[in-house]
Order: structure tokens, then C-alpha cells, then sequence
């Protein structure tokens, strides 16, 4: 078994183009995945994320456990209340505890709202929505 | 400046110097109440803590690749080759930090600053990766290491267009694909790093040992394989809970118990381990590469519990996480680059009193180390609980309710901050004394 080993250019080349191979896959999944999204309203999407990077929302917020951990994981904040688009709009200007307040423009916030809708609708980051199994891994079917 | 490999040292020691101090204000943010504004907000401290850590660590493995590398051909070329590296190196750092001063953000999560630093960082390594097969060559058989060195490079400079796929609006329309990328950078990126710093380790036990053939052997390159195969599919442990193509989840949660073997085979290897700590414990960089494997174990099993996706639905975004990254990064990386760094300054302890100052230091820092990510573990398991759902309370009030553990890991980063910034600024000032470098590879 351990001759396999004799020969680590080849090993590293077979291993290697396995990687190229998945990394391409993963690349092309959004092709084969349908958005409910028209093409404006993605390109919105897309400029809400850079509003999130230019502010660097993520050093405190997580998005699917992701991200920072001074503050609240922001996956389904959207839809946390019936007026939540308000309560964010609230928060981000005037900031909360050591949260300070962004002076953030109205097209900005807009695309950050649609950014944050886009995220909400994706699926829930709350463990308790998940099922563990037996094969030590989980669904999100609550049996 | 003609030694580049000691001069990106220094660099390292300093960027490790800076990321202690920049955690050390950091982790004061978690007590206060009132927003803070500017370069001494969190917005800021915490990717100048992550980003002098992150780049430290890949300056000393660069540097310390140099120092291996520089003296195995002298040619104008290679010579260049170093300065350009160097040069590339010490824009991008510059850009980095007046980057972060200036609250120019834009990047990702650990890679903040505005983008266009991004460029020569990437060329620096495409620089660095010429360089490195210009000196090494094809003729002869390489040693492991080198292998190590080799996918180390290559990936990271891979993993690294990767990293920046994002400008292109295709992959952030589609919100998951774009987390899904996002996560196997990170993971990978981290790979290909440790496979530089890993390397340098075992060139450093192969040195201390004088035993040359273990570089050579057929279960070295098995073990190694392991380590790249790793690299490659089991970043997907990161994102169980995003709803991506469930086949990736199930790679890497394969891939991931692959690690079993490695921590079985080191408690295989523990007898002769033992025997051979005691022989060298003297003996400043072996003491430190003794450290980082003992950290290896602790970090490995901690690494392959969060990797089963039953658990990591409730470890996954807690402390317990941080935890893990800081203990590779401080437990092992950065034992390995104090280790390094003492074998290629090779200080002298002028009196005893120093040797065993250092000696009590170097067990002040395992010690608050392990305290320092038991606090960690505490916060994490405290918001485990509150996530499951066995504390009914607000975001707000269960951070609140973790104040001791959150003052245990304030009062142990102060400690580990001072006595592990105590041996960098030691081999900071000894890296200065003249022909320290000159000796045999």
C-alpha cells in the first residue's frame, strides 16, 4: 500500500486535478439553480453584499454562524418582526450598545435591506430548526 | 540589505508582536457598553488583530523558506527574483495597515482591507514561487518538505484568486455559492499555509535529529498526502448549516474522519515522543516544536469532534470555534515560528538567570494558553446552550450573563500577550547581532 507513495508527482497530479474538477463544480452550481430574483433586483442583491463589506458588518454579525461574534447572527433578521426592515434602519443609523452608528445613504441601505432579504429567504441558521441523526449528521425535517 | 530572509523575520516578529497587541485591545470591547469609533473601534481592532496574526505567520514562513532556500544557487537571477518578492511583500503590507488606519475597508472576513492591496500579494507569491524553483530545482530527489513547501505555494496562490472572485458579480448574485466559495477559501487558504509552516518544522526536526531519512520515507509522504487531501475537500466542515449541495457536506465530513488516522498515529508514536522530549528539552527550538505537537493533539481531537455535523450544529458560530483557530494559530503556528526563530538566530543566554527566565516563561505560556482557550471553550459552551434553545433569554442578556468568562479570557490574553510577546521581542533584538545567519544548510 504504502508504494503508492514512491511516486508523489503523480499522486500530487491526480490529487490536484480532483480539486480543480470540484472547485469548477462548485463554481457553475449557481447556473443550475434557479433564482425567484428578476436580473435587476440580483445585481441589487450583489451591491447589498459590498455595502455589507464596506462597512464590515461581519467583524460583529455572523450570516449561517459565519462571521463575527459580538453581535446577534443576521441570517433571518429580515423577517424577525412584521416591520423589521424599520427596526434594521433603526439600528444601523443609530446604532446599540457597541454598535456604532453607520452614516449609511438611503440607496445604500436599500440595497442593504434587499441584500439581508435575499440572505432571510436562502434558509434558517437556527440549530433548533435541525434534526441531529444518527449518522452524526442532521436535516432540517424536524421528525 | 543583504540577508532578505532575516529581514522578513523581523517583519513576522513584529506583525506577531502587533497581532497580540491589536487581540489584547479587541478582546476589551467585549466588556465595554459605548460604541467606540475609529481605529481603537472593533470595526477596526479586530481585522488588525487577524490581519498582523494571518500575515505574520505567512511572513515567517516565507522568510523562513528564504533563509532554507537563498544560499542552495547564487545567481543574479534568484537575486532579483528575492528583492522583487521583498519589495511586492512590503507594498502590500504598507497598503494593508494604512488600509485599516483609514477605515478603507471593502474586503472579505479576514482580508478587510480595500482590495487593490490584494494585487501584490498575489504577485509577490507567483515572484516567490519562481524563486523557489529556481533555487530547488528538478534534479535532485526532493525530501518531503520541500513537497510541503511546494503545495503550500501552489495553493495559496490558487486559493487565493479564489479569494477574490467575489468582485466578479456572477458569484455574489447568487448569495449560497458565494458563502460556499467564500468558506473553502478560507479553509484551503489556511491549508496551503500550514503546509509551509509544517514543512519548515520537519526541515527543523530533521535537523535536530540528524535523522535524514524519515524526509524520504514512504509513510512521511502517506502522512503528507493525508495533509493535502485534507487541504483540499474537508473545508466544507465550515458551512453544514448553509444550505448548499448537501454532496459537499458529506465529503467533508468523510474527509474530515480521515484525521483520525493522524491522531492515532500520534498516540502510536507517544512512548518514543516522550523519550525523545526529554532528550532535547534543553534545547530552546526543540522545546517549542515539543509544544506545538502536544497543541497539535489537543487542537486535532477538538477539530475532529466540531467536524461531526451532529455537533457542529451547535459548536458551529460559539467561542468553540475561535477556540479551535485560535489554538492552531497560537498552539501551533506560532510555537513552530518561535521554534524556527530561535534556531536560525541561535541566541546565546549569557547567564543562566536568562535560561531559566526563559524556561519559566516558556511553561507561563503553555499554561495560560490552555486557560486562555478553556475560557473559550466556557463562552462557546455557554452560547452552544443558549442556541440550542435551554436558555430562553435575548442575544443581549446571554452575552451578559457570560461576563466571567469573558473577563477569564480578557486576564489570560493580558498574560499570554506579555510572555509570548516576551520571546518575540527577545529574538527581535537578538536577530540584530551580526553572523547569526551564517551557517551550514
Amino acid at each position: 500500500m504504502l508504494n503508492l507513495f514512491a511516486h508523489p508527482k503523480h499522486i500530487f497530479f491526480v490529487l490536484f486535478v480532483c480539486f480543480i474538477a470540484f472547485s469548477v463544480w462548485i463554481y457553475t452550481i449557481p447556473l443550475f439553480s434557479p433564482s425567484q430574483y428578476s436580473e435587476k433586483e440580483l445585481h441589487l442583491v450583489a451591491e447589498g453584499r459590498l455595502v455589507w463589506q464596506k462597512y464590515n458588518c461581519h467583524t460583529c454579525h455572523q450570516l449561517y454562524g459565519l462571521g463575527g461574534y459580538l453581535g446577534p447572527d443576521l441570517t433571518n433578521v429580515y423577517s424577525r418582526s412584521g416591520n423589521n426592515e424599520h427596526y434594521i434602519r433603526g439600528i444601523v443609523k443609530s446604532g446599540v450598545k457597541q454598535m456604532p452608528a453607520f452614516e449609511i445613504s438611503e440607496d445604500e441601505m436599500k440595497v442593504l435591506l434587499l441584500f439581508l432579504k435575499n440572505v432571510d429567504q436562502s434558509g434558517t441558521s437556527n440549530p433548533q430548526d435541525y434534526q441531529p441523526e444518527i449518522l452524526g449528521t442532521f436535516s432540517l425535517e424536524k421528525k | 540589505m543583504r540577508n532578505i530572509g532575516i529581514w522578513l523575520i523581523r517583519i513576522a516578529l513584529l506583525l506577531l508582536l502587533a497581532g497580540l497587541f491589536f487581540g489584547h485591545l479587541a478582546s476589551e470591547s467585549y466588556r465595554i457598553t459605548e460604541p467606540k469609533s475609529g481605529v481603537m473601534g472593533f470595526l477596526s481592532l479586530r481585522p488588525l488583530h487577524v490581519s498582523s496574526a494571518y500575515l505574520g505567520i505567512i511572513t515567517a514562513g516565507l522568510g523562513f523558506l528564504t533563509l532554507i532556500i537563498q544560499k542552495k544557487r547564487t545567481s543574479r537571477f534568484g537575486t532579483f527574483l528575492q528583492y522583487l518578492h521583498f519589495t511586492l511583500w512590503i507594498i502590500a503590507l504598507t497598503g494593508i495597515f494604512y488600509s485599516y488606519f483609514t477605515g478603507d475597508f471593502g474586503g472579505r472576513e479576514y482580508w478587510e482591507f480595500n482590495p487593490v492591496w490584494a494585487l501584490p500579494i498575489f504577485i509577490s507569491f507567483i515572484v516567490f514561487l519562481v524563486f523557489y524553483i529556481h533555487q530547488i530545482g528538478f534534479k535532485v530527489k526532493w525530501p518531503v518538505y520541500y513537497w510541503m513547501w511546494l503545495t503550500g505555494l501552489v495553493f495559496f496562490i490558487f486559493t487565493f484568486i479564489e479569494n477574490y472572485l467575489w468582485i466578479s458579480p456572477y458569484f455574489r448574485e447568487h448569495f449560497i455559492a458565494d458563502m460556499t466559495i467564500q468558506w473553502k477559501v478560507n479553509g484551503s487558504l489556511v491549508g496551503a499555509i500550514n503546509q509551509i509552516i509544517y514543512g519548515v518544522a520537519f526541515y527543523l526536526m530533521e535537523k535536530i535529529s540528524g535523522d535524514e531519512k524519515s524526509s524520504y520515507q514512504k509513510l512521511s509522504f502517506a502522512m503528507y498526502f493525508l495533509g493535502i487531501f485534507n487541504l483540499m475537500f474537508n473545508w466544507g466542515h465550515h458551512i453544514y448549516l448553509l444550505p448548499t449541495e448537501k454532496f459537499i457536506h458529506y465529503i467533508a465530513y468523510a474527509v474530515s474522519m480521515t484525521e483520525w488516522i493522524i491522531l492515532i498515529r500520534i498516540f502510536y508514536k507517544w512512548s518514543k515522543q516522550i523519550k525523545e522530549n526529554k532528550q532535547f528539552y534543553y534545547f530552546f527550538p526543540y522545546r517549542f516544536l515539543m509544544a506545538a505537537d502536544y497543541w497539535v493533539t489537543i487542537n486535532l481531537s477538538l477539530a475532529l469532534f466540531m467536524s461531526i455535523p451532529a455537533i457542529n450544529l451547535f459548536t458551529h458560530g460559539t467561542h468553540i470555534t475561535v477556540a479551535h483557530a485560535m489554538g492552531t494559530t497560537i498552539g501551533i503556528n506560532t510555537m513552530i515560528i518561535i521554534a524556527a526563530a530561535f534556531y536560525f538566530i541561535k541566541p546565546t543566554f549569557n547567564n543562566s538567570k536568562w535560561k531559566q527566565f526563559g524556561t519559566i516563561t516558556f511553561w507561563v505560556v503553555q499554561g495560560t494558553l490552555f486557560f486562555f482557550l478553556s475560557s473559550l471553550i466556557g463562552m462557546g459552551i455557554h452560547r452552544a446552550l443558549w442556541q440550542a434553545g435551554l436558555a430562553n433569554e435575548s442575544f443581549n442578556k446571554m452575552s451578559s450573563s457570560s461576563g466571567n468568562w469573558v473577563l477569564l479570557f480578557i486576564i489570560f490574553g493580558t498574560i499570554l500577550f506579555l510572555s509570548m510577546g516576551t520571546f518575540i521581542v527577545y529574538l527581535f533584538v537578538k536577530s540584530w547581532k551580526k553572523n547569526k545567519f551564517d551557517f551550514p544548510y
